[in-house]
């Protein structure tokens, strides 16, 4: 896809940006060292299967980590970075509580792996607030009461979250597509549609709170 | 999950060099990591093509449709002028799975996934189609969302949304290897369990799609596709059909009907759309045409009600592309 987000690999844009762009990790490098000798030499570098260094951009920061090439960016996130706001139940990709945003688009953090984040903008439940300032929709859910057990609410609100993003005005019906995926064994669903829609008419006020990542647009518009 | 290595390409070429001794290609990692979780796949080497630009995007000309490979299901259902001319595809990708899968799986994973079978998708079981027995548990055992034609040898389903309309627009797939390319229309690319139980498609170790092109539809073109599963969202299709109907006014010219997942791998019914050539099509029609697609069928001990199910997705679906009924609000997606 022409909007689909690109992954800068040079060499030279590795040194130019090192320390300070989203890209610099070990794959990268030994990939950039690969593409610069392409019209000569070998093809790109394999990592692992032990833990390597990896650099991954998340909530607008960078995070360095050590992991195996099997490492889910779930478990990295939660086990490695202890950001444990993003939850896992089924890992196998059926119930969206692990919902991410990757490139601004909700992505599965459990059939991510953490590798192939690299040089992504990750977004997690984490980078939704702003110090004690809940985001518009996480401040709905708590108005509208809109979870029990809370365990599928991270994913929830991310998607919830998204869905704002690309549609500040959501019909009921567009809730509804974009938590198809967010299972919730609790049956919250009359009230997440409730804070959703009440967080789209709160959210014009404070729209200057919700600062996300920059990265390139691009979303399910299903 | 098993350890492997992980090599990142940028290019068609860096990607087939790296494909040999087990390597395994990623796509969007839905359905290969689902399996190598479960332990029935363990590859030492993952080849990540998802970072190789010219297997992106989506073109459309007038001699037709292009894919890139790496052209995510969301991006399919999004994009206006595939809604509009190629519409049974749309709908089926964007009825696929739930959101956040359709905005990471991609339309060659989507049509390479393996199939559904819960003794097959479980270490637990020895079975025919593994090789590790003469035995088919799907006969004998739990059955209920196994195929109901074709089913004798191994009665697996292809879940593949996609490939249900790619099949009923005669679509091709490009494979290219480190030999060259070859063209592969879709009517000839799933490969029948009583043919091999080791290749479920025509793609070879070393091979990679590098692009499926879908035809510019003749005038009076009409498509539909329909879903029906247990759940009303993030299920996998018990009974899908997509419908293709040349249409002069109100009579059809030519017909393809597909069924996903009522075989081992999908089909058209020959007798379905013979039903449905040169006649007018109302609900007459699209009933009879339902129930001879439906005929022969031999359904396992559980799963009965599936070739019901069928004869109902396609009378709808047939409708539906003639233009002639909604979407019916009971398929889900
Ligand atoms: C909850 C849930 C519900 C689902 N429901 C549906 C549904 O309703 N309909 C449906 O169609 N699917 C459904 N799926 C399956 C999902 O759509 C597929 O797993 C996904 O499309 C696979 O695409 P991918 O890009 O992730 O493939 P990957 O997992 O990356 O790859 C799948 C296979 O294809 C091979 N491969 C990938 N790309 C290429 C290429 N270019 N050339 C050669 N080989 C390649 C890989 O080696 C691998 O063997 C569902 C999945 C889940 C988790
Ligand atoms: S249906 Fe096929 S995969 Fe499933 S148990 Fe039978 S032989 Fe094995
Ligand atoms: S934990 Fe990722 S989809 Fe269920
Ligand atoms: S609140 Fe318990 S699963 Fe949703």
């Amino acid at each position: 896809m022409a909007d689909a987000p690109k992954m800068e690999f040079s060499r030279r844009g590795f040194l130019k940006g090192a320390g300070i762009t989203a890209a610099s990790t070990v794959i990268e490098s030994a990939n950039a060292l690969a593409r610069d000798a392409k019209d000569g030499l070998s093809g790109p570098q394999a990592v692992g299967p032990d833990a390597i260094p990896i650099k991954l951009r998340i909530n607008g920061q960078e995070h360095a980590v050590t992991v195996e090439p099997r490492y889910t960016l779930a478990q990295t996130l939660r086990d490695n970075l202890e950001m444990t706001g993003t939850k896992v139940v089924c890992d196998r990709g059926s119930c969206s509580a692990c919902t991410v945003w990757i490139d601004k688009t909700p992505a599965l953090a459990c059939m991510t792996l953490a590798v192939d984040a690299v040089g992504r903008e990750i977004t997690t439940i984490e980078g939704l607030s702003h110090g004690e300032t809940m985001h518009p929709v996480q401040a709905a859910f708590v108005k509208h009461d809109a979870m029990q057990c809370g365990f599928c609410t991270p994913g929830m609100v991310m998607s919830c979250a998204a869905l704002l993003e690309r549609n500040p005005n959501p019909k009921l019906s567009d809730v509804k597509h974009a938590v198809s995926g967010n299972l919730c064994r609790c049956g919250t669903y009359p009230k997440v549609f409730a804070a959703t829609l009440d967080a789209a008419q709160q959210r014009g006020q404070i729209a200057d709170l919700v600062t996300l990542n920059t990265g390139t647009e691009r979303y399910d518009g299903a | 999950m098993n350890k492997f290595s992980f090599v990142d390409c940028k290019t068609v070429d860096e990607a087939l060099g790296q494909l040999n001794n087990g390597a395994t290609v990623k796509a969007g990692g839905i359905d290969l990591l689902d399996l190598m979780k479960e332990g029935i796949v363990a590859p030492p080497k993952l080849v990540n093509i998802r970072n190789v630009d010219s297997l992106r995007g989506i073109t459309v000309s007038k001699d037709g449709l292009h894919l890139g490979p790496l052209v995510t299901l969301s991006e399919i259902a999004a994009h206006p002028d595939i809604q509009r001319t190629y519409s049974g595809l749309s709908d089926a990708a964007g009825h696929a799975a739930t959101p956040q899968v359709r905005n990471m799986a991609t339309v060659g994973g989507n049509i390479m996934q393996r199939p559904r079978c819960w003794y097959f998708r479980s270490t637990d079981f020895d079975c025919r189609k593994k090789g590790t027995s003469d035995v088919c548990h799907a006969l004998t055992g739990e059955n209920q969302y196994h195929a109901v034609i074709n089913n004798s040898t191994c009665a697996m389903v292809h879940p593949s949304s996609t490939a249900v309309p790619l099949l009923g627009m005669n679509a091709t797939v490009e494979l290219t290897s480190k030999r060259g390319k070859r063209t592969v229309a879709m009517s000839d690319f799933y490969v029948p369990p009583e043919k091999s139980l080791i290749n479920e498609t025509v793609v070879q170790p070393g091979e990679l799609i590098t692009g499926i092109f879908v035809p510019a539809p003749e005038p009076g073109t009409r498509s539909a596709y329909q879903k029906y599963g247990e759940k009303e969202s993030f299920d996998w299709p018990i009974a899908d059909a997509g419908i293709v109907l040349v249409m002069d006014g109100n009579r059809c010219r030519k017909a393809a009907v597909v069924m996903g997942v009522a075989a081992p791998t999908p089909i058209r019914s020959a007798a379905a759309e013979a039903v449905l050539t040169g006649k007018t099509i109302d609900e007459a029609t699209a009933r009879a045409a339902a129930k001879a697609a439906m005929q022969g069928a031999t359904p396992l001990s559980q799963n009965g009600y599936k070739t019901q199910l069928f004869q109902t997705a396609i009378y709808r679906t047939v409708l539906l592309a003639a233009g002639q009924m909604q979407r019916d609000p009971s398929a889900i997606g």
